[in-house]
């Protein structure tokens, strides 16, 4: 009875997914869709794995990170550096940005094992700011970082583009704060669609299995957990790390879908990881689709609000508040509970009525 | 577990009557906004009716602006809005070109590449024909690339980084990167103004290193001697007492600033207080420094500035006039770019015989052989041409402040 539930749940959020690509073709094919729609079509996807996979570590693993942004950071520029690289190797441009995709995923997730070690020590508020702090890291080593290719192989500086030594067939491939120029644009909607359905599957395949069961212990009673036996550092870094690379995927996603990338305070800096955040608590920890649903509607939102101009910001500020509220304020579940059962009680006497 | 998925379904319910309601808001006031610039277009139709009888049937071409009209890069983007749409009401109530009417609508980037995007989609479902921007370089390039995917005509008034021009379809009215900093050298060098440099600047900007990077290569070439070289980024743009110090401590004549005038002003007050006082040399965006709010302007006595436009220029006296009468602030070089700019559309418009009932695409494939054969007199530059990789063709001029105002050098 409890698995039939769960496989239910579960095919409710892949056939949103699926019934949303659906329609969005319909729109597209009938020439119905807005060029405004169409241009957010991919980043929507973006935020909505990114959602998903930063609720795999705060609301799965109950550990609050506020670096998710930083591996974003990693997974783009590994992942726009090999089609630099390999532009004229690989001509097909679907296979090489699906090898983009793997390794953008393969480097983030290195990367979440490589700071999980030192940092998955640390519980709560402590963890909390010291993936802050990795998540600036990252941005500002990107920042300094120039790499160039010539003949004789690549060059590495962190001065600056010159020092680099590159003979006359040289190009530079990033340029420090100026980030990588010229990613040719790759990223579709459908297979920004396929990627959505894949980090669902992975998650929510983790969360129901005996791994998922392991880490959501962690999360109820650490102390318990390692009790009964359960590897701690294991489960809490595989849960990290695959978080991290599925936010590498968004991030070769987001690469892939703007000619300019650079590592901005804005893009990859704290204020997106805690933007990430926002869709997460928004949508309701460890609720993997609310979490989407919540990415999708605060993307759409500062958009949608144009017609606003100026004031779009203000508002926007001021909705996220009120259905912040709504969504978790004692009260406002208490009323909306209320609410509900009064709306069956109406129903249960008109039926009887009929 | 029922209860669970009822509080569930009532958040979803919930969150989507919210996005329903934002929609909707976001319908009616841009319905709103729209019968507003009808009757604003309506309007100067009945202007452009006076002037010229056949200005209602030769139609409107829209212009779409894309800057930062909100954050921190504001000025530049409110600015660049600020001089399309003035520029468009001279046009228009001259009677426009052939009679074909001019409309701007702005839309805000914040200085995200992402939400330019987003912009420019924005102003393409609103019936965009051409673009004036983007204002800042790294949005550009990345709009740059749908532009040239749409074979939309784009000029950016500002975006000086060199890949923004980098498709056929973009042209832009202010210098490039390189050509700043190259010039910028020379000029020290030709003038013997100094021969210990330093150079502060921001390595997070495309704009600032793009310039010092040249500036260094062509200061080996004048004989110019770099003793301090330091950087900063968006993240530390708000104390620059070790970079001034390593340059008063290495003896520098000249501190050579290709940055943006907001933290200029920062760098000009700690230097005063240092008692440092070279001389400060910057390039365009340096421009604007005189506005900046609880700025003692007495300290930026005696800075150098390379820009194409002076507000105090006899060329310039009317646009300034009219600048302040009808926005308020004094115009900077960003506002005069956009003026420039939509000169230029205006010029080619008419060399290439566009009607405005013409797709942007075709609209796009005229305008580029235009372009290159068309001269204007703008406020940045007398007789600018552009070649056809977008480039304009266009004399530096160099200016120093004295008594709080620009002279021409």
């Amino acid at each position: 009875m409890k698995k039939n539930k769960l496989l239910i749940q579960n095919s409710i959020t892949y056939a949103i997914v699926i019934a949303c690509w659906i329609v969005a073709q319909i729109l597209i094919s009938t020439g119905n869709m807005k060029s405004l729609m169409k241009g957010l079509l991919v980043p929507l996807c973006i935020y909505a794995i990114l959602a998903i996979s930063l609720n795999l570590t705060v609301g799965i693993l109950g550990e609050l990170s506020l670096g998710h942004a930083g591996f974003m950071c990693v997974g783009a520029f590994s992942g726009a550096f090999f089609t630099k690289c390999m532009e004229n190797v690989i001509p097909d441009v679907t296979v090489r940005f699906l090898i983009a995709l793997l390794i953008g995923a393969a480097v983030a997730g290195v990367c979440g094992i490589l700071i999980g070690i030192p940092v998955l020590r640390l519980k709560g508020d402590y963890l909390a700011i010291v993936t802050l702090a990795f998540g600036e890291i990252i941005k500002n080593l990107i920042n300094a970082m120039y790499v160039g290719k010539d003949a004789s192989g690549f060059h590495f500086s962190i001065k600056d583009s010159l020092s680099l030594g590159l003979d006359d067939t040289g190009v530079v491939i990033i340029k420090g704060a100026q980030g990588i120029t010229g990613t040719p644009k790759a990223a579709t909607f459908t297979i920004a669609i396929i990627l959505v359905l894949l980090t669902l599957f992975i998650t929510l395949n983790l969360i129901n299995s005996r791994t998922g069961r392991a880490i959501m212990s962690i999360r109820d009673n650490r102390i318990a957990a390692e009790s009964v036996g359960i590897n701690i550092t294991k489960y809490k870094l595989m849960a990290f790390s695959i978080s991290a690379a599925l936010a590498g995927v968004a991030g070769v996603l987001y690469a892939h879908n703007l000619s300019s990338l650079a590592a901005t305070p804005k893009n990859f800096g704290y204020n997106m990881s805690i933007m990430i955040l926002v869709f997460v608590v928004l949508g309701g920890l460890g609720n993997i689709r609310g979490s989407m649903i919540a990415a999708v509607v605060l993307t759409m939102l500062p958009e949608l609000l144009r017609g606003l101009n100026d004031y779009r910001m203000l508002i926007y500020a001021v909705v996220l508040i009120v259905m912040m509220l709504f969504n978790s304020s004692p009260k406002a579940i208490e009323m909306r509970s209320v609410f509900m059962d009064r709306l069956k009680s109406k129903k249960k006497p008109a039926k009887e009525a009929a | 577990m029922r209860k669970v998925v009822s509080l569930g379904l009532a958040a979803m319910m919930a969150l989507s009557l919210t996005a329903c309601g934002g929609g909707d808001t976001a319908a009616t006031t841009a319905a709103a906004k729209d019968a507003e610039t009808t009757a604003a277009a309506d309007s100067a139709e009945t202007t452009a009716a006076a002037g010229e009888a056949a200005g209602a049937e030769a139609g409107t071409i829209k212009l779409g602006v894309i800057g930062p009209l909100t954050g921190p890069a504001a000025t530049y983007g409110i600015a660049v809005a600020n001089g399309a749409d003035m520029a468009a009401k001279e046009i228009n109530a001259a009677g426009g070109v052939n009679g074909i009417m001019f409309e701007v609508q702005a839309e805000d980037d914040e200085n995200d590449p992402e939400k330019s995007i987003n912009a420019y989609n924005t102003l393409k479902d609103a019936g965009m024909q051409m673009l004036v921007g983007t204002t800042t370089s790294k949005p550009c390039i990345a709009v740059a690339a749908e532009t040239a995917n749409d074979n939309m005509f784009q000029i950016t008034p500002s975006g000086s980084a060199v890949e923004c021009v980098a498709n056929d379809n973009v042209f832009r009215v202010c210098f490039a990167d390189p050509d700043q900093g190259t010039v910028s050298a020379k000029y020290i060098g030709e003038n013997k103004l100094a021969t210990k440099v330093a150079i502060i600047y921001d390595s997070s900007t495309e704009y600032s290193a793009g310039i010092r990077e040249t500036f260094v290569k062509e200061a080996a070439n004048e004989g110019l001697e770099i003793v301090a070289d330091e950087a900063f980024t968006a993240d530390s743009n708000t104390d620059f007492s070790v970079q001034l110090d390593k340059a008063k401590e290495a003896g520098a004549e000249l501190v050579f600033l290709p940055i943006y005038y907001q933290e200029a002003s920062v760098i000009l007050k700690q230097a005063h207080d240092k008692e440092f006082a070279p001389i400060f040399f910057g390039c365009d965006g340096m421009d604007g420094i005189l506005s900046v709010e609880n700025f003692d302007t007495s300290l930026a006595e005696g800075l150098m500035l390379l820009t194409p436009f002076s507000s105090t220029d006899d060329s310039s006296k009317k646009f300034t006039e009219d600048y302040v009468a009808a926005y308020g602030t004094d115009p900077n070089q960003f506002g005069a770019d956009s003026y420039d700019a939509v000169y230029a559309i205006a010029a080619a418009v008419e060399k290439a015989g566009i009607t405005a009932d013409m797709d942007y695409s075709a609209m796009c494939d005229a305008m580029k052989t235009a372009m290159t054969e068309i001269s204007i007199d703008g406020l940045t530059g007398a007789g600018m041409t552009w070649n056809a990789a977008g480039e304009p063709n266009k004399a530096p001029k160099a200016v120093k402040i004295v008594n709080g105002a620009y002279e021409m050098q």
